[in-house]
């Protein structure tokens, strides 16, 4: 006897959901992350009006000067969503997690000379105010911000900035012998020091910025472009024997800069390519925005490197550089 | 008559964009939809370009990572760091 095995294709009678298909011209099969960002967020029939901000209703294109024509152009070339964004950062986390116990293991930040532990701790550890700043303006995008496509990166951006904060908490740790004595030194130097108060003035004066797209810029082109380079990219030195430790324990910062930085310009030269008007607004926020960080930058290059500024000059050309190549004037 | 090159590849969220990439950069490729899996043939060779499946799916993408994937083939292999090609020409 034989028996003959048969399968039966079933097709199935649609392959995504309707307002996808209609984003992708068919019903063909979509991607997680086009059917967990196309058309997620609400667009009417809200019930009731923020008052608040009473001229606006809860997700509003009008909370930013620059006109989209649909918000959902400035895609994510990452192609985040949930799963693949926790997926990347776990990986990324391991390699943390590697790198501290490799430090401990060999008592690398131990054994530095107080000098360069001095510098550590004035250079590196106000960074996590500054993060926290910058998780802040995130998260200040993704509630005013308009489209999935935009905000839903955005709160994983924010995430990562609180990570980052944690992950110098905790090189803070390792300096005074899991104490916390230097992370509470370093939020004095955050309050007092003079090299840091024009970080401090630029990313409180972000806080209240309302217009999400030009936030957007500031954080993305200029803080992120000028600061956070300047001090893991261009701050070896100021490390002193350190610099190969920290260089370790930073490296999250410099995978995540690198990776985020394609979302990121992604999304500017998108919305700048938009229009004539688009582009006018954006290169102006991003030309005063990314001055102003130059000159918060220059006085945390001189104290931190005593190099007359040339750290924070190199930061700079590269954001201006890199706007550039975004298609702005500046 | 030529030979057949084939990839059959499981139908999956995994699967999908080194598919959508061998049906760019295959011209001529016959795509065979089975319960669970795909089944593409051309004749003489069929590529898998880790550029193409790079730009994809918005990552960095191993060849390797097809075996994943990968339920049955036919042809000589040939791969390296950018390619994973399969072919009777060799």
């Amino acid at each position: 006897m034989t028996i003959q095995i048969k399968t039966i294709d079933l097709e199935p009678k649609r392959q995504t959901f309707g307002h996808i298909a209609r984003r992708l011209g068919g019903d063909k099969p979509a991607s997680r992350y086009q059917e967990a960002t196309l058309d997620v967020q609400a667009t009417a029939n809200f019930h009731y009006k923020p008052l608040w901000e009473a001229e606006y209703w809860q997700y509003d294109t009008r909370k930013t000067a620059v006109v989209m024509e649909d918000w959902y152009k400035p895609l994510d070339p990452r192609q985040f969503y949930y799963a693949a964004y926790n997926i990347a950062r776990a990986n990324m986390n391991q390699a943390v997690e590697r790198n501290f116990s490799f430090i401990e293991e060999r008592g690398l930040i131990e054994k530095l000379s107080a000098e360069a532990k001095a510098q550590i701790e004035r250079g590196i550890l106000p960074m996590r105010h500054l993060h926290w700043g910058s998780n802040m303006n995130m998260t200040e995008i993704t509630q005013r911000g308009y489209g999935t496509a935009v905000t839903a990166p955005c709160i994983f951006s924010s995430g990562d900035h609180l990570g980052m904060a944690q992950i110098i908490s905790r090189i803070g740790l390792e300096l005074d012998g899991q104490t916390g004595a230097s992370l509470d030194k370093a939020k004095e130097t955050w309050l007092g020091d003079a090299a840091w108060q024009g970080a401090r003035k630029l990313i409180e004066d972000t806080f209240v910025e309302r217009d999400f797209f030009q936030l957007y810029v500031a954080q993305t082109l200029a803080v992120n472009g000028v600061l956070f380079d300047m001090v893991y990219k261009h701050a070896d030195a100021a490390w002193r024997d350190g610099a190969i430790p920290v260089a370790m324990l930073t490296e999250f910062m410099s995978d995540w800069r690198a990776e985020e930085g394609r979302w990121s310009d992604h999304v500017v030269k998108t919305v700048a390519a938009e229009s004539e008007a688009n582009k006018t607004l954006v290169s102006e926020w991003a030309s005063h925005w990314i001055d102003r960080a130059i000159a918060a930058a220059k006085p945390l290059s001189m104290a931190l490197l005593n190099d007359d500024g040339k750290a924070s000059h190199t930061a700079a050309d590269a954001a201006k550089t890199r706007a550039r190549s975004l298609g702005l004037s500046i | 008559m030529a030979q057949v090159a084939s990839l059959t590849l499981l139908h999956n969220d995994d699967a999908r964009p080194i598919i959508e990439a061998i049906m760019a950069d295959n011209p001529g490729v016959r795509v065979l939809d089975m319960p669970g899996c795909v089944k593409l043939d051309r004749d003489m060779e069929l590529v898998v370009n880790r550029a193409s499946v790079e730009a994809c799916i918005g990552r960095t993408w191993d060849p390797q990572e097809i075996h994943l994937v990968l339920v049955s083939m036919a042809g000589h292999l040939d791969e390296d760091d950018d390619r994973f090609a399969i072919g009777w020409a060799h």
